[in-house]
């Protein structure tokens, strides 16, 4: 078996592209869910705004990329306005249904075959990423070295003798963006919760009745916490949409979701870092599980009869189900939770 | 070969590749009849727009084609029908269609068999689920595909006769529903858990009968009965070794609800991972010849599965109403600290909920699967429509569960009179929001503060 292969694997995805949208989708969630107590289990529509905001400004309208992100955000914050106002004054699980069921209307729509001739229906949409990787400053072809890290054609390697990491330019950027954009957020919430507004977000969480008696209005608060995440989780769709130069329909399932919350609660809700050590870790263990299990099998060290090659994935999300089940009843407070802070309860 | 549903899983989680799919150009796709035996040395012609041929090839044993195409646009693939073997058809009577390629290998369907589909009728008297199942995760592009070829047909049937037709087999789906429902109601009523993992105790039950129909080759009337012992004990051991040490424990409701979430993603994946991602059907009543009384066709099976749905729900009812338990049952539902204090031992209540529950839940499974078969993610995608049918009627209520689900049923099914089938289950979801809004409570729910 070819350790070093599977650590670089495990530790190249566990700070790549694809981690990051999780880490952005679950800051978003944390916002909700962490610090208000909000249970948005639509965030996956909140990303699909802000992919299929991209994709059909610049494909369909052909207007310029800037103008995409914008109708992306815009429409992430629309879909939090409709969203909200029937149901932030509801109990939590109300909401919770709510937004699974407008979750999965926004999917069913962009699949369809009604308005295909712009959205692509089930297939997706492309073409709308070149403007983004033309302003990318890694070049094609360049090529150096430098001590252990090096640079063969775009292609960034980093070798740590025990294992290396391994970036294409174009992930290159993607990264880039990507971490620029978790800092940026990480920075502007890690400002906010510790404001006045922020206590009051907590405040909502642990005793709706006990922070209106104060004369806030929960109703305005909850609504602008369902904003902000809904708007952080537009990004996470855009960091998506342009690491795969695609949009489809499917990938925008309640699935999805479920692993944004898995990766908030894995590192700890209503944490700052939480997020992202939630989704680094998440990407470690999801690729170091599938990548053994994988070079097992090939290695023949585990004979076919037990277990195939296509049983790795549903495998690999069992375990991770069951970890999240015996997270949530013996850790509910994750790697950097404080369990007093989530008590949450909606009785 | 990676399973098409497994393809999908990953492609949500962004794992697999998407370099090669830029550079593959071409339309596919495999050859079956209606058991699916695969079909070889059948010739497809693609043609470019304008009807020049491009190439012509022959389905090889495995019954699989590709044709690769230089370009993306739009190509005319046609089914040579004097090449298929014994009696074979294409069902739609379309061997030729227009298929846009965009920049993938993109899958074309020719649904085979010996007959023509009678004016495409049994699609739409089949419950919803298959044509909804198709389009799932299991090659996205054939089951649109599918639905974008057949639709055209249903359009040309009889109004009222096809309106007839659909309210009947929505009066089905909603007793199928009504099944499901009636438990997650009543789960929620005596516990507060709203419970994302009801959907795959459905799917289990029709695994679990697959297993005794397909692997054990018992008849399919010993496997309903089968799942449904196997969906209580399955109820009865989660609450066991579950929910009631959560209880116990005091585990906030939110937290029980995100675990709920990992206990479905449990079931499924280890549906997917002993059964497949492939669509299994039992080995009886699959292909029934439907009754035509001329003003409805319906399949036998359907009136039967219905017939049995509509006593059960009726028994459950009346146990409700009549017997002590039933009585114990309404009581911690409507209140659980003062039902215990009368002396009600409320643990025993919630224990038989949960095993009812997971019994019904089980037989609308099986149920659901003589119909359209098993697949793994059937269950997720009704708790959707269970959850509208729940809140409908009004959370915690069984009676309410009931009028829901049938309400929820027909109104999925003769939705498709005006809006386009694959998108039948958006209007129910856009119920849902709808009585959210207005009436949150639901129809029999009593007013009560619930923001």
């Amino acid at each position: 078996m070819d350790w070093h292969f599977v650590f670089s694997q495990a530790l190249t995805q566990a700070i790549g592209p694809t981690m990051l949208i999780y880490a952005l989708a679950a800051i978003g969630l944390n916002v909700q869910f962490g610090y208000t107590g909000l249970l948005n289990f639509g965030q996956a529509a909140f990303a699909a705004m802000g992919a299929y905001g991209l994709a059909l400004t610049v494909v369909a309208a052909g207007l310029p990329f800037g103008w995409g992100v914008l109708v992306g955000f815009l429409a992430a914050v629309v879909m939090a306005l409709l969203l909200g106002i029937p149901t932030l004054r509801l109990r939590a699980d109300y909401l919770a249904i709510v937004t699974i069921a407008a979750a999965e209307i926004v999917r069913r729509l962009a699949r369809s075959t009604v308005w295909a001739e712009y959205t692509g229906g089930s297939d997706g949409m492309r073409g709308f990423s070149e403007p983004f990787f033309a302003m990318s400053p890694y070049s094609k072809d360049a090529t150096w070295s430098f001590g252990f890290v090096s640079m063969d054609h775009g292609r960034l390697i980093v070798d740590l003798w025990l294992f290396d990491f391994q970036y294409s330019d174009r992930d290159l950027w993607v990264m880039t963006v990507g971490w620029a954009l978790v800092a940026v957020f990480l920075l502007v919430i890690g400002l906010l919760v510790h404001s006045p507004w922020g206590r009051v977000l907590k405040g909502i969480r642990e005793d709706e009745e006990a922070v209106r008696s104060l004369g806030k209005n929960v109703f305005a608060y909850k609504m602008q916490a369902l904003v902000i995440g809904g708007i952080i989780g537009a990004a996470a769709g855009f960091v998506f949409a342009l690491s795969r130069a695609n949009v489809q329909p499917d990938t925008f399932s309640t699935d999805f979701t479920f692993y944004f919350y898995v990766v908030l609660i894995l590192g700890g809700a209503a944490r700052l870092f939480g997020p992202v050590l939630g989704a680094a870790l998440f990407w470690f263990l999801y690729n170091l599980f599938s990548q053994s299990l994988n070079q097992a099998i090939r290695a023949e060290l585990i004979p076919s009869s037990v277990l195939s090659g296509t049983q790795v994935g549903p495998l690999v999300f069992f375990l991770l189900g069951l970890g999240m089940v015996l997270l949530l009843i013996f850790r509910p407070q994750g790697i950097l939770g404080n369990r007093r802070e989530l008590m949450l309860d909606v009785r | 070969m990676l399973s098409a549903a497994l393809a999908g899983l990953l492609l949500g989680l962004g794992v697999s590749g998407t370099a090669q799919a830029q550079e593959d150009v071409g339309v596919k796709g495999t050859l079956k009849d209606q058991d699916d035996n695969l079909i070889a040395g059948v010739e497809i012609t693609v043609a470019d727009a304008e009807g020049v041929e491009i190439a012509t090839v022959a389905s090889g044993e495995d019954g699989t084609w590709l044709v690769p195409l230089d370009a993306p646009g739009t190509y005319i693939v046609t089914l040579d029908e004097s090449t298929l073997p014994g009696g074979l058809l294409v069902r739609n009577a379309r061997p030729q269609l227009e298929v846009e390629v965009s920049s993938a290998v993109r899958t074309v369907l020719f649904p085979l068999d010996t007959q023509l589909d009678p004016d495409a009728e049994p699609l739409e008297s089949e419950s919803p689920s298959d044509s909804e199942g198709g389009e799932e995760s299991e090659e996205p592009v054939a089951g649109a595909e599918a639905e974008e070829e057949v639709d055209p047909d249903l359009e040309g049937t009889g109004g009222a006769k096809r309106a007839v037709s659909l309210l009947f087999s929505g009066v089905h789906f909603g007793l199928m529903i009504a099944l499901a429902a009636v438990g997650l109601s009543m789960v929620f009523g005596t516990t507060g858990l709203t419970n994302f993992s009801h959907g795959d105790l459905v799917t289990f039950g029709g695994v679990v009968a697959l297993l005794v129909n397909v692997t054990f080759g018992l008849p399919v009337w010993i496997a309903v009965i089968g799942a449904v012992a196997a969906g209580a004990l399955f109820g009865w051991l989660q609450d066991w070794g579950l929910w009631s040490p959560l209880r116990r424990r005091g585990t906030g409701l939110i937290s029980m609800m995100i675990i709920s979430i990992g206990v479905a993603m449990l079931i499924r994946f280890a549906t997917l991972f002993f059964f497949g991602g492939e669509r299994e059907r039992y080995t009886q009543y699959v292909g029934q010849e439907p009754w035509d009384l001329g003003w409805l066709v319906i399949t036998p099976k359907e009136v039967y599965t219905g017939l049995i749905a509509a006593l059960v729900c009726s028994a459950v009812g009346a146990a409700l109403v009549f017997t002590r338990l039933g009585k114990a049952t309404r009581a911690v539902a409507d209140n659980p600290s003062l039902a215990a204090s009368t002396g009600i031992d409320v643990n025993r209540v919630v224990r038989l909920v949960w095993t009812i529950g997971g019994a019904l839940a089980a037989m609308s499974g099986v149920f659901l699967s003589i119909n359209d078969g098993v697949k793994f993610d059937m269950g997720q995608h009704l708790l959707l429509l269970v959850f509208s049918a729940v809140v409908l009627g009004g959370l915690g209520t069984a009676f309410g569960a009931f009028i829901g689900a049938m309400l929820i049923g027909v109104f999925v099914q003769m939705s498709t009179l005006v809006v386009s089938p694959e998108l039948k289950y958006v209007g129910a979801l856009a119920v849902l929001i709808v009585v959210m809004l207005t009436r949150p409570q639901g129809i029999l729910g009593r007013r009560e503060r619930i923001g």
